[in-house]
């Protein structure tokens, strides 16, 4: 579950300018939630992805994941929680250009200090679970864009996350590759119970979802729920 | 468990990158091959010469005539101030056997023994087909002890071999083999010294030990059989046909107790009472012990200087590192906020940085000990010193190889460090 109360994120470009990036955000996502948060560039999604991403800390304002406030937390704790409670799925995939599929889903394991062994069952497990069980030993380059992102899914999930957090995941693919990817979402959401948090652009992608937020200009414009298409 | 990783990383990364890495890491192959060579060498000639003068004795004061007022020359060849000066040096003006009876006389606490010689020439000692080749030297009878004659069989050439300028010589070993074989007592036996169409009879009285000379010069290609060896007759017979009957040069050799410098300043001030009123000519004194040391120390100078020059070698390759691991960074950013967004702490990351930094000086070091080495081996050879390498020096260049990745390996990894996730991520 992740909370945010009259949260604000300000940018200081010399006074007496500041820009107000996000302001008064309150929201609640329970646990196992598919939701989608939709705004056009500069709306602040991105900013507001990276505060609940414990990337970046809000300027004032409360943030909470499992009630464990996360606001006021410093580097090293927020590289805690970025590895045991945040599971990040970027557009552009992010893998490891020289390690494999399986090394790259093991990767977030390391950092949390799990055991050799228990790391490459995991791994294969999950790469099994996104469908990449025959690929584990290919590197990125070797993989199509929808196979890299189904490798970086697997690898948001290792440490058993609170929350996915996917930053435009099908951006850069085609519709075909993307709604595929979007499947592989629903599909861990339905069988791992996941939260999920697809920031997005696209309101066509949003339709997949359970719940869809719409930013504007740093403020919650509407959220309402949805009825995903089959 | 972290530092295999990393490890592993490392690698992956100078794989992916060899042309680069091995440039990078040229500047510290060439520092630590250079000061690896420079202390392979630097050991090697240091103990080949401290064995080599040991050898000599460093109990021993040369004494030489040399011209008033000149430096010149190699003090240790007194033939070549003599030889080379305008005016040679006449018989009153050398050495004579009464100084240094008077000397013995006056020093017989501090002076084991006096060694005198006169080369006479070198030539053959022939037997129908078989030969010899040798370099005829007189000596007197002090030689033996000065000189660490080691003698097998019979005796030295003594004081009524000198009084009675008696036909005698002390051979070698080698020469034994070569004339007689191994089966005949070569003691009293006849030799017939052939030099420049005089042929010459000797006596054999004694056998001594040819022992290799570790010193370079003496690295010849001649053949086993044919190298030369030293034989040694009386050393009046050896001056009977010369004009010069006195000595341009003695060799002194003190008790083991004597306080060097006192004694060598004796031995100045001795020889000095004779040679006051004598225009051109004075009597230097050396000494073996204080000669080991100018040579070393000035081994060790040439040595701190290159190994200097290698130091800076390393710095420079040092910054080599921090530069390409700069680079590395810059490059990497994406990976490095991508981390950070897995969970990597800033401590993962410095790690990972110098983890790599150290990698690529450790082979660089690695590389660089195996080519000293070789040089070192190489340059030893040259040299004829035997090569010497020291498992500490090997132990500490690696270490040391370690050290400058970890040193400037530092800055890059904590910039790494300290990179905020959202910018790394963002960047193209």
């Amino acid at each position: 579950m992740i909370e945010v109360k009259s949260l604000e994120k300000k940018y200081f470009i010399g006074t007496p300018n500041e820009l107000l990036v996000l302001d008064n955000v309150n929201l609640k996502i329970e646990d196992g939630e598919f939701v989608a948060l939709v705004g056009a560039s500069g709306s602040g999604k991105s900013t507001f992805m990276n505060i609940v991403g414990a990337l970046d800390r809000p300027t004032s304002g409360e943030y909470a994941i499992d009630g464990v406030p996360v606001h006021s937390m410093t580097q090293n704790e927020l590289s805690d929680i970025r590895g045991k409670k945040i599971g990040f799925v970027f557009q552009s995939f992010n893998l490891m250009g020289r390690s494999n599929a399986l090394k790259n889903v093991e990767l977030p394991m390391l950092y949390a200090g799990v055991s050799l062994k228990e790391r490459a069952r995991r791994a294969k497990e999950l790469l099994e679970l996104v469908g990449m069980g025959d690929r584990i030993h290919h590197l990125p380059n070797e993989l199509s864009g929808g196979q890299k992102q189904r490798v970086a899914i697997a690898r948001s999930l290792v440490n058993d996350p609170s929350i996915i957090l996917a930053d435009e995941p099908t951006g850069a693919l085609d519709s075909k590759t993307g709604d595929m990817v979007m499947d592989i979402f629903k599909k861990v959401h339905k069988e791992k119970k996941k939260t999920i948090l697809v920031i997005t652009h696209s309101m066509e992608v949003a339709q997949m979802t359970q719940r869809i937020i719409t930013i504007r200009d740093g403020r919650i414009l509407s959220d309402v729920p949805n009825t995903p298409m089959a | 468990m972290f530092f295999k990783e990393n490890l592993v990383l490392a690698l992956e990364s100078l794989r992916s990158n060899k042309m680069r890495a091995f440039l990078t890491m040229l500047g510290i192959i060439i520092g630590i091959a250079s000061v690896i060579a420079i202390i392979s060498v630097g050991d090697s000639l240091s103990s080949s010469i401290t064995t080599e003068m040991q050898g000599i004795g460093t109990n021993n004061f040369r004494i030489n005539v040399r011209e008033k007022d000149s430096n010149v020359g190699n003090p240790r060849d007194p033939r070549a101030n003599i030889m080379g000066s305008s005016a040679s040096a006449e018989d009153e003006d050398l050495i004579t056997p009464e100084m240094l009876e008077a000397f013995q006389e006056q020093f017989k606490d501090q002076v084991a023994a006096i060694s005198l010689t006169e080369s006479v020439g070198s030539g053959q000692v022939k037997d129908e087909r078989l030969y010899a080749n040798v370099a005829v030297s007189g000596v007197n009878p002090g030689y033996l002890q000065v000189n660490n004659v080691e003698l097998l069989s019979g005796r030295f050439i003594n004081d009524r071999d000198t009084a009675g300028r008696k036909s005698v010589a002390v051979v070698s070993d080698k020469l034994v083999n070569n004339i007689f074989g191994k089966s005949v007592n070569p003691i009293g036996q006849e030799i017939k010294f052939y030099e420049a169409g005089e042929i010459k009879t000797y006596i054999i009285v004694g056998v001594y030990k040819h022992s290799e000379s570790a010193m370079f010069i003496g690295a010849s290609s001649s053949s086993e059989k044919d190298t030369q060896t030293s034989m040694y007759i009386p050393i009046t017979l050896a001056k009977q046909s010369k004009t010069i009957k006195n000595y341009s040069n003695a060799t002194i050799m003190s008790n083991t107790n004597v306080d060097a410098d006192q004694f060598t300043k004796d031995i100045k001030e001795f020889f000095a009472k004779y040679y006051e009123k004598n225009p051109k000519w004075e009597v230097s004194t050396i000494n073996m012990a204080s000669q080991i040391e100018m040579a070393s120390s000035m081994l060790s100078t040439i040595s701190l200087a290159i190994a200097i020059i290698a130091a800076i070698s390393l710095l420079v390759g040092g910054i080599g590192v921090m530069n390409i691991m700069l680079v590395s960074v810059t490059e990497r950013t994406r990976e490095i906020g991508t981390r950070k967004a897995l969970g990597a702490k800033n401590f993962h990351i410095r790690m990972q940085f110098i983890t790599e930094a150290m990698i690529i000086a450790l082979v660089g070091g690695l590389i660089g000990l195996v080519l000293g080495l070789l040089l070192g081996m190489l340059g030893s050879k040259l040299l004829g010193a035997a090569p010497s390498f020291s498992i500490p020096t090997i132990l500490l260049t690696v270490t040391f190889s370690m050290a400058i990745g970890v040193f400037f390996g530092y800055y890059p990894a904590n910039k790494a460090a300290q990179l905020d996730p959202i910018d790394a991520l963002r960047y193209e």
